[in-house]
């Protein structure tokens, strides 16, 4: 069980209160976790990447474990404590504009 | 009763405001989509009570969202606008190629007839439609790939499409325009287009006869006569007699004639609306004097209408789709600003009061008659 924790604007869109649960069959990396993600609240498909080129959208960032994953290769393993749900891997709109 | 209810996209929200025949008292319900751009909603002409929202934001991108109980509730469809083919190029600011991205949904045109149909003027400039309620959008892409496309170029905002114009009387003729490319006409249902920009003259195109390259602000038309267009371009104001195959300025005696919005009184075709402001470089009232202009001669003769409206240290702008009318007998007239006041006048313009004056700044107003 993978933790996903959105920002405000998107736990709005996907009427979540709290931090997402995702059960992923494959290894967790940040594509299958946003895959799972997506499957799972499609509202939000579009909202973190674009949606045909799944290419991260500017101020999107992705953290775990107290690290910046945001430009980590999208297929790249997360954290083992990313994948044992010990930690919550975070979904950030980046700090920008007023 | 008859009643009025407004939707109001702002920088931070949707906001609906509401009001029996008489106009006086309103009711505020919001914000909607708290926090994100609502760049424009408005309700479908054939059911009241279905509404659509472009709900954008720099980090989250754009969601659609849809309304089937006159506001009360909305479900975000689809958001997908993938451009037909190879999008290719357009002129960057700076005159060199550039791709054509999608940013955002400016304007969202329901259909005259039917709920599900809608149109979506988009950055960068393009048309899309759906004809399932916004579960899917089809780029018609005629426009974009009108061989003048690549030639296209950016105003100050981006290139959008902004408008949005159907012909009550030709369901075949569609009418938008783009900053800073211009405007055009389809008379078969959006599948081919043709630039409608001859009359137009543009400080920096020394070309008379240039096909694009205008930056139109707004067109408007009257229901009973759309072959008339009203546009407010960055400057001059201009009419069309004849479904834009050409253009006549009605500027006459307005203290400015550069502006964003441009509208028509619902019963009277010749009276039309626009709000001066001092020119591309400040964009705010002149002299600090927030005042609505009238003719209604179809251009030429204007009267300032500033009962209600402040007369000293106004700084604010109105946006090009932030005014628009409603059909009520006694026609009533609402623009938002971008100080977060929306001005209500019941009496065709004769006299405004603000129904609200501390929302975010307006993006659209947009005026219902209910029945």
């Amino acid at each position: 069980m993978i933790r996903v924790i959105l920002p405000a604007h998107l736990k709005a869109l996907a009427r979540v209160s709290e931090e997402v649960r995702l059960e992923l069959a494959a290894a967790p990396t940040c594509a299958t976790v946003l895959d799972a993600l997506e499957a799972q609240y499609p509202v939000l498909c579009g909202t973190i990447r674009d949606q045909v080129t799944h290419q991260r959208r500017p101020f999107i960032r992705f953290f775990a474990c107290e690290s910046d994953l945001t430009h980590e290769q999208s297929d790249a393993p997360l954290p083992d404590a990313v994948a044992s749900g010990a930690e919550p891997f975070l979904i950030v709109g980046a700090m920008a504009g007023g | 009763m008859s009643g009025v209810r407004l939707l109001v996209g702002t920088r931070k929200g949707a906001f609906v405001l509401t009001s029996d025949g008489k106009r006086k008292d309103w009711k505020v319900e919001g914000p909607h989509f708290a926090g994100w751009e609502i760049y424009h909603a408005k309700a479908s002409p054939a059911d009241p009570d279905r509404m659509y929202a472009s709900q954008t934001s720099g980090w989250f991108g754009q969601v659609i969202q849809r309304s089937s109980d006159g506001g009360k509730t909305w479900e975000p469809v689809g958001n997908k606008f993938i451009y037909d083919g190879v999008p290719g190029t357009h002129q960057w600011y700076d005159g060199t190629p550039h791709p054509w991205e999608f940013a955002r949904v400016w304007h969202l045109e329901p259909s005259l007839s039917d709920p599900d149909t809608v149109y979506a003027g988009v950055e960068d400039a393009a048309l899309f439609r759906t004809t399932d309620g916004g579960a899917n959008w089809e780029e018609l892409s005629g426009l974009r790939k009108h061989g003048s496309g690549p030639s296209w170029q950016p105003g100050a905002g981006g290139m959008c499409l902004h408008t949005i114009l159907l012909d009550p009387k030709n369901a075949s003729r569609l009418f938008v325009a783009i900053s800073a490319a211009g405007a055009f006409r389809s008379d078969d249902a959006g599948t081919t287009w043709q630039p409608i920009n001859r009359g137009l003259k543009s400080e920096g195109i020394p070309d008379p006869n240039a096909e694009v390259g205008h930056c139109v602000h707004r067109i408007a038309m009257h229901p009973s006569r759309p072959d008339v267009l009203y546009m407010q371009k960055h400057w001059d104001v201009m009419r069309s007699e004849n479904a834009g195959d050409s253009w006549t300025e009605v500027s006459g005696n307005l203290p400015t004639d550069f502006g964003f919005p441009i509208d028509v009184h619902a019963h009277e075709p010749d009276t039309v609306y626009v709000v001066p402001i001092k020119s591309d470089s400040e964009h705010f009232p002149l002299d600090g004097k927030l005042q609505v202009y009238r003719s209604r001669s179809g251009g030429n003769e204007w009267e300032a209408l500033t009962n209600g409206l402040p007369q000293s240290n106004c700084y604010v702008n109105v946006l090009r789709d932030a005014m628009s009318v409603d059909s009520l007998d006694e026609c009533g007239i609402y623009f938002g600003t971008t100080g977060g006041q929306v001005y209500a006048s019941a009496d065709a313009g004769d006299t405004w009061n603000a129904i609200v004056r501390d929302l975010p700044a307006v993006l659209s107003v947009e005026a219902q008659t209910l029945a």
